[in-house]
């Protein structure tokens, strides 16, 4: 103990280079468990993108390809799926819900999909959550579009607007469907989801849009229609890109999924969400572990800095080393004062490190939340994060060990003698 | 008749890739007596004083303090036996400045079971005791609480008197103290160490290159007339 109290006032008498050291010990824990708890909810909230779907169906291909285009809104699908399959499977009796979903036009490098009301009925996302209006209403008319926050928000559309969607999904778009604009119906609430980067039209809308297209180009004078004239035009799909399915059973899922994945009208994919998105996720997982590896480095860097400054100061504390073991202090007596010293500078930095973290989540859990859908949470270390801040406190006392061992043996040399 | 303190027999001691330092054929030191050692820089008495406080260990010969031949120690063991029975004050600046005066006077019972006993025996507490040192050495109680570097060399000089005596170890060793005080101080603060070493009954070995005060103590001796290797050198 009263080792202790020497060790806290011989640090209180160095207190600008120890509260520099345990300010850089506090950044690099708190920059690890932020990357960490980061980690944790990303995954989480990556899983959280699509929530209470069973199954997604689309033209075959891989399942990571179809969960991209389908829910990500990344990558384009290698084919379309006939309508009359996809009222096969939506009228099986297993199946309580189905959600459309047709792809292939942009507007001003935002996805535009075309659905169904079933859409804001029954897609949810994170833990199990509705989507959520927050303006106008789900389209009505033809030619009604319900933008996504980020949409609205970085295009800064209110209700009302008109807009012109674009052939194609890529940035700069060549053909335009200005013929045919759409209002803007309704703004959906944040959901940190692709959802938020997504114009949502109907499927009769969609249909509209191509209605007097002839392989694949807009047609020319007479065989052109106008947006009042595809009002009257039978704009029943022909084919979508996916389909999302929502079962009576869960029990029934995986029958589901082989009498699709056998179907026989045409070559269908249908895949599991959570076990696409696992895979989906641990293609990042190396990019996800090089950012904690690097972080543990950020932390190492920080120790190494402690000692460095311990080692730096001990020189010129041989005097004091010489007064303890003049008053008694035995040489093991001078080590542990010296492990004591960085195990203090330790704690303290990772108690600094946690309460940085704190302070970090209280500042900015409101606009990870809104911006990025991650919800970081004020919740107690893990017990991994346990196991990180446990390993930070043995590597420092290991590195303690460093300027004990030279004090011992500096302290066995000098004696009693007291240098200056 | 009077008790041995510390006797040297056939002490020889050299550093490591030097000739031999000290060369001690008989030296004693009895109990409450006080001592003048002289000798000039690098003569061998810092060393005879680690020597004597078990620090070093001689190449040859026996240190016995109180009966105790320290050469047949561990290192462990002599270290245990210096600072219950040894109080050192040293030249100047020897105090631990980022500890209170009292603090400072405590150390030697922080890391001295006996000196603690001792202490609590004579003054009913460690705290108690530590008062009535400064208090004898002339320093007023107000001070205990203060930093050690902000006093004066002088009353730095009386706070590492006060903690070279807590707790009575049987031997004081002073190694320069004085050298840092003027004339008038240098005679005060002598004479209220004398006073303290004579109340608790501890010997006194004042080691300075400074003649003019060896006429204060019971004896006074020059290093090279117990030195042999000294003579040699000459």
């Amino acid at each position: 103990m009263h080792l202790l109290r020497l060790a806290l006032a011989s640090l209180a008498n160095r207190r600008f280079t120890a509260l520099l050291t345990i300010f850089a010990i506090a950044l690099s824990v708190c920059l690890l468990l932020a990357v960490e708890r980061v980690r944790t909810e990303a995954r989480a909230s990556f899983a959280a993108t699509i929530s209470g779907t069973d199954l997604i169906v689309g033209a075959r291909s891989g399942s990571v390809n179809l969960l991209l285009y389908s829910v990500f809104r990344i990558g384009n699908a290698t084919n379309n799926i006939r309508w009359d399959s996809y009222e096969a499977v939506s009228q099986d009796k297993r199946v309580k819900w189905a959600i459309p979903i047709s792809l292939g036009d942009s507007h001003r490098g935002y996805r535009v999909m075309g659905t169904s009301a079933a859409y804001f009925e029954h897609y949810r996302y994170g833990r199990r959550q509705p989507l959520q209006l927050a303006e106008g209403k789900p389209f009505a008319d033809l030619f009604d579009v319900v933008l996504g926050a980020e949409v609205a928000e970085t295009l800064h559309y209110k209700l009302g607007d008109k807009l012109v969607l674009a052939h194609g999904v890529s940035t700069v778009s060549l053909v335009q469907h200005d013929d045919k604009p759409f209002t803007v119906a309704g703004i959906l609430a944040r959901t940190g989801t692709p959802v938020d980067r997504t114009l949502h039209i109907s499927l009769a809308g969609m249909e509209a849009l191509h209605i007097d297209w002839q392989n694949g180009v807009p047609a020319r004078g007479a065989g052109k229609a106008s947006a009042e004239q595809a009002r009257a035009m039978d704009l029943q799909p022909k084919a979508i890109t996916a389909f999302l399915l929502g079962l009576n059973s869960r029990i029934a899922t995986f029958a589901v999924q082989r009498q699709i994945n056998e179907y026989r009208g045409e070559p269908l994919l249908a895949i599991l969400p959570g076990v696409a998105l696992q895979e989906l996720w641990s293609l990042m997982g190396t990019a996800e572990q090089a950012l904690l590896v690097v972080s543990l480095f950020v932390v190492l860097t920080g120790l190494i800095g402690m000692l460095t400054a311990i080692l730096a100061g001990l020189n010129e504390r041989r005097r004091e080393m010489a007064i303890l073991r003049s008053v008694g202090a035995r040489p093991w007596h001078i080590g542990s004062l010296l492990v004591l010293e960085a195990f203090t500078l330790a704690v303290t930095g990772v108690l600094l490190g946690v309460g940085l973290l704190y302070l970090g989540i209280g500042l900015s859990q409101g606009y990870l939340q809104a911006n990025y859908g991650l919800n970081l949470p004020f919740a107690l270390p893990s017990p991994y994060e346990w196991t990180l801040l446990g390993a930070i406190l043995a590597a420092a006392l290991l590195m303690g060990v460093v300027p004990a061992w030279r004090a011992y043996r500096q302290s066995l040399a000098d004696g009693l003698t007291i240098r200056l | 008749m009077t008790q041995t303190l510390i006797e040297l027999q056939g002490l020889g001691f050299a550093w490591p890739g030097y000739p031999e330092l000290l060369d001690i054929p008989e030296f004693r030191l009895h109990r409450g007596e006080s001592l003048f050692l002289k000798g000039p820089s690098g003569s061998g008495k810092t060393t005879l004083l680690g020597l004597l406080g078990g620090v070093q260990k001689p190449g040859r010969g026996s240190i016995r303090l109180l009966g105790q031949d320290l050469t047949k120690l561990s290192a462990s063991a002599r270290d245990h036996f210096r600072v219950d029975h040894t109080g050192y004050i040293f030249q100047q600046f020897n105090l631990l400045p980022f500890l209170s005066v009292r603090e400072n006077v405590e150390l030697p019972c922080r890391f001295s079971r006996l000196r603690a006993q001792r202490a609590r025996q004579r003054h009913g507490s460690i705290d108690q005791a530590a008062a009535a040192l400064l208090r004898h050495l002339g320093l007023k109680e107000e001070l205990l609480q203060r930093r050690a570097d902000v006093l004066s060399i002088g009353q730095q000089q009386r706070v590492a008197a006060a903690r070279a005596l807590i707790g009575q170890p049987e031997l004081v060793i002073a190694d320069e103290p004085t050298s840092a005080l003027d004339a008038d101080a240098r005679e005060a603060f002598l004479q209220l160490l004398f006073a303290e070493c004579r109340q608790a009954g501890a010997s006194l070995l004042f080691v300075s290159h400074d003649q003019s005060l060896a006429a204060l103590f019971d004896r006074h001796l020059a290093l090279d007339e117990l030195n042999r290797a000294a003579r040699r050198g000459d």
